[in-house]
């Protein structure tokens, strides 16, 4: 039996309960006062905030607090606070040309900001967080451009998009000249070499002599006669060594055989225009921004 | 063996046949569940593929139960414990444990090296599908296996008395596994009631509760038979931990099928009263799985290897009495700032405030249990990592509160702070106590003088410790990092950081962490093998001198380590 009458632990000197289970006994130690008293004081602390701060229940409402705190207004009052400052810098973008933006440095700084702020959530997915770029996503820091990289050119493309669902969206097709039979094998063969010259890379001549003729007859009308591309239809220059799906043989072979129709969404449903503008100032200040056209154009483009 | 014989033992012990209607009746369903469904769904044919498991475990659990009653039951010596179902419920537990971890190691590298660990043609890979099998094989699977194990071991010892209900302890232990292939069968097909813990759908969660009724029942009628006068510490938590999970379970999974045998419902409560309730099941999971059924195997592992009486009964008794009645009221904290009214959260803070010194009663138990014996954390690394485990829980229950309060919460929720928090709860705590228990247990159980190798266990013990600590000191950082950086504005009102900026510094911390979980899983090899050289008596291992009977004396036999420095 297990009931037995309390006993002195010899180690700690304390009385135990008399207990004993499967050979483990308790001591009877009290409760430690610390313990004690910082449990009573979280109680205390319980009681004092729930009065203060909205906590019971009623029938058709609830206890609102001594306090009368509440995070709904709270974060009401801030979206104000917030909304009302920027509002009208909000404002004062719409509509307003890149030279009249950066006339005004306070109106540039928060673009600049709104941009920023625009793109790492909506662009730095596809075009990375510095707007770097990878295979198949432009990259936005330098000055090589598909669809023109003025301040209206990059917002106009945000706007509309990329062979997007807008009715007005940027088009155009590089198609697969060999999957669909346009040219043979033995031609793209030729025509890679050919582009492999163009942009200044080591070519097999015989080859690139062979072409000349594909390529005039294929790819002149949008690539251009030298290949140096054309803006006004987002055909890439081929002549600057700049590439968006790779620039060695194989890659450009296969942007040849298979075609290339990458997509960027028009961000026209999506975001207002004052942050397409914003965004745009963005794009455009990182790096490869072309300056506005002037009328009396004798400035030569960066 | 005569028929009237076999008939006069079934009337003894009529579990069989009770077992054998339940293998019947969800022969029958399964059947049904088996058929092809013409529903052009991804979820249909896992009905199917469940329906196919089901058959197949009744079946088998039908045959097995008609060789027992032809060969005749064996005469039951109610002076013996029921050890096998325990010894069972060890070997689950390791086995578990393992494929838990392991799952946990793969979704931690799918985090910091997605391009390398992402599958695009083996759907069932995705980190959506493998995250809940991960939490559920080790808090259920690894945990819920120890808990039963320690449970039906600790009840008979503390009771003197032989488990109660003949054959219902080992439906309880093959039911258990069925639910688990069930729950995880289910995640890697894609089936899901989008519960976080509670994921598997109604009819696994039916099929649970039958389970775990039997268990409830197994436990409270040994209780009602114990030999000794009062009901030990650790046995009103772990009748704390069966009941309130069951009301958990069975509250949260209420839900209406679209069909008899579809694998789809739709619960009965909506909107913010299904968050309200999701998370009051989720943070009890916490409180009374992982807690107080914890706090059990404490109660008895630890006492009982050191050698020394609990601490203060006093304290063991307010303190079951002030979680037990304060954890309940604490769910809201996960929902703060969210839609959930603002006078919930409140509630829900100030009741995780008053639970800190509860928490902490099992803590300061635990470790001054230890006082007259802490020279033995020199020279036995098991007791250490009982004691070790403590010191986690005492951790884990300070930065619960703390993670509570709403000021905090609104830096650490949704950040790797809440990941490190539970890390150093389940790899710290409840792993901890789960391998003291079972180290302890295995020599017991098999009767051997020691375990294989008191050296293999310093190494695991070595080497779950540094996994631990690059675990959760990564996940603080990255959490903290990380929550700050969402809240940075600049001074014109915008998001200083994009999102993907917040990702991309947290890398290095998720590669740490990678490591950590890694030196963790290899610790719980190494246990596994020594554990299963101990079972084939290898090393020190030896067989105990004579076979000690065992319900006949109230102690466990021998099991005074034999220590290495000793």
């Amino acid at each position: 039996m297990s009931d037995n009458t309390p006993k002195i632990d010899e180690i700690s000197g304390t009385e135990t309960t008399g207990h004993e289970w499967d050979g483990i006994e308790e001591l009877n130690t009290p409760m430690p006062r610390w313990w004690l008293w910082v449990f009573y004081a979280s109680i205390l602390f319980a009681i004092a905030y729930a009065i203060a701060m909205p906590s019971i229940p009623l029938v058709n409402s609830y206890y609102k607090g001594l306090l009368g705190a509440s995070d709904r207004k709270q974060v009401a009052q801030e979206v104000e606070l917030m909304g009302g400052q920027k509002y009208e810098l909000f404002n004062q973008l719409n509509g307003e040309t890149l030279e009249g933006i950066e006339a005004k440095p306070e109106l540039f700084r928060f673009a600049m900001a709104a941009g920023k702020s625009a793109f790492g959530d909506n662009c730095a997915t596809c075009h990375g967080s510095g707007g770097q770029g990878f295979k198949g996503y432009p990259n936005l820091n330098d000055d090589v451009w598909l669809w023109g990289g003025t301040f209206e050119d990059i917002r106009q493309t945000l706007t509309v998009g990329i062979r997007s669902a807008h009715d007005d969206t940027r088009f155009n097709i590089m198609m697969a000249y060999g999957r669909e039979g346009f040219l043979t094998n033995p031609q793209i063969d030729d025509l890679t070499q050919y582009v492999l010259n163009l942009s200044g890379q080591e070519a097999e001549q015989q080859a690139v002599l062979r072409a000349g003729t594909v390529f005039q007859t294929n790819c002149s009308s949008c690539h251009g006669v030298a290949g140096t591309g054309d803006q006004s239809q987002g055909a890439p220059n081929l002549t600057d060594n700049e590439w968006l799906y790779g620039g060695d043989a194989a890659d450009i072979r296969a942007t040849i055989y298979n075609g290339r129709q990458g997509v960027m969404p028009n961000w026209n449903e999506r975001l207002s225009p004052e942050i397409i503008s914003a965004l745009a100032i963005y794009v455009h200040s990182l790096g490869g921004g072309v300056a506005t056209p002037q009328d009396t154009n004798t400035e030569d483009a960066p | 063996m005569t028929s009237k014989n076999i008939l006069s033992r079934l009337k003894g012990d009529d579990s069989l046949i009770f077992i054998a209607l339940i293998c019947v009746l969800g022969f029958i369903w399964s059947i049904f569940a088996a058929q092809p469904h013409d529903v052009p769904s991804m979820i249909y044919p896992t009905m199917e593929m469940h329906g196919f498991i089901l058959m197949g475990a009744f079946i088998i659990a039908l045959i097995v139960i008609m060789f027992k009653v032809a060969d005749g039951l064996p005469q039951i010596d109610h002076s013996e414990y029921e050890d096998g179902v325990i010894k069972a419920g060890v070997i689950a537990t390791t086995f578990w444990g393992i494929v838990g971890m392991l799952v946990g190691v793969i979704i931690a590298c799918q985090l910091t090296w997605p391009e390398i660990f992402y599958f695009e043609n083996l759907p069932w890979t995705n980190f959506g599908r493998l995250r809940p099998l991960h939490t559920s094989a080790v808090i259920f699977a690894f945990g819920g296996n120890a808990l039963i194990a320690t449970s039906l071991y600790v009840v008979q010892r503390t009771c003197r008395t032989r488990l109660a209900g003949g054959n219902w302890a080992w439906f309880v232990f093959w039911g258990y596994q069925l639910f688990i292939v069930l729950a995880a069968t289910g995640y890697l097909t894609g089936i899901t009631q989008s519960k976080e813990y509670a994921e598997p759908e109604w009819y696994v969660d039916i099929w649970l509760t039958i389970v775990w009724v039997a268990y409830l029942m197994i436990f409270l009628f040994t209780l009602a038979r114990r030999k000794e006068p009062h009901i030990y510490v650790a046995n009103w938590f772990y009748l704390a931990f069966i009941i309130t999970i069951a009301i958990l379970h069975i509250v949260n999974n209420l839900a209406l099928p679209t069909g008899p045998f579809d694998a789809k419902s739709y619960s009965l409560f909506a909107g913010v009263q299904d968050a309200m309730t999701q998370w009051w099941y989720g943070h009890n999971a916490v409180g009374f799985f992982l807690t107080a059924g914890f706090l059990a195997i404490m109660y008895y592992f630890i006492p009982k290897r050191a050698d020394r009486p609990i601490w203060s009964y006093k304290l063991s008794i307010v303190h079951f009495w002030a979680v037990i009645f304060i954890y309940v009221w604490a769910g809201p904290h996960h929902l703060h700032y969210t839609a959930l009214p603002q006078w919930t959260q409140t509630l829900g803070m100030v009741f995780s405030i008053m639970l800190w010194m509860p928490s902490w009663g099992g803590m300061i138990n635990g470790l001054m249990t230890l006082s007259g014996a802490w020279d033995k954390l020199r020279t036995d690394p098991v007791l250490r990592m009982l004691v070790v485990s403590v010191a986690f829980y005492g951790m884990a229950t300070f930065e619960g509160p703390l993670m509570s309060i709403r000021y905090v919460n609104a830096l650490s929720h949704y950040t790797e702070w809440t990941i490190g928090h539970v890390h150093s709860g389940a790899l710290g705590w409840n792993g901890f106590i789960t391998f003291g228990a079972l180290y302890c247990l295995v020599p017991w159980l098999w009767k051997k003088k020691e375990l294989y190798s008191l050296k293999l266990v310093e190494l695991h013990f070595w080497l779950a410790t540094l996994g631990i600590v690059f675990y959760i000191t990564s996940m603080w950082v990255a959490g903290i990092m990380e929550g700050l950086m969402w809240r940075a504005y600049t001074d014109l009102g915008f998001l200083e950081y994009a999102f993907i900026e917040t990702v991309s510094a947290k890398h290095i911390y998720y590669v740490i962490r990678a490591l950590g979980g890694t030196l963790f899983l290899l610790g719980t090899f190494i246990m596994a093998f020594n554990i299963f050289m101990t079972i084939k008596g290898k090393g020190l291992a030896q067989p105990l001198d004579g076979d000690i009977p065992l319900a006949k004396r109230p102690s466990v036999p021998t099991a005074a380590p034999i220590l290495a420095g000793e």
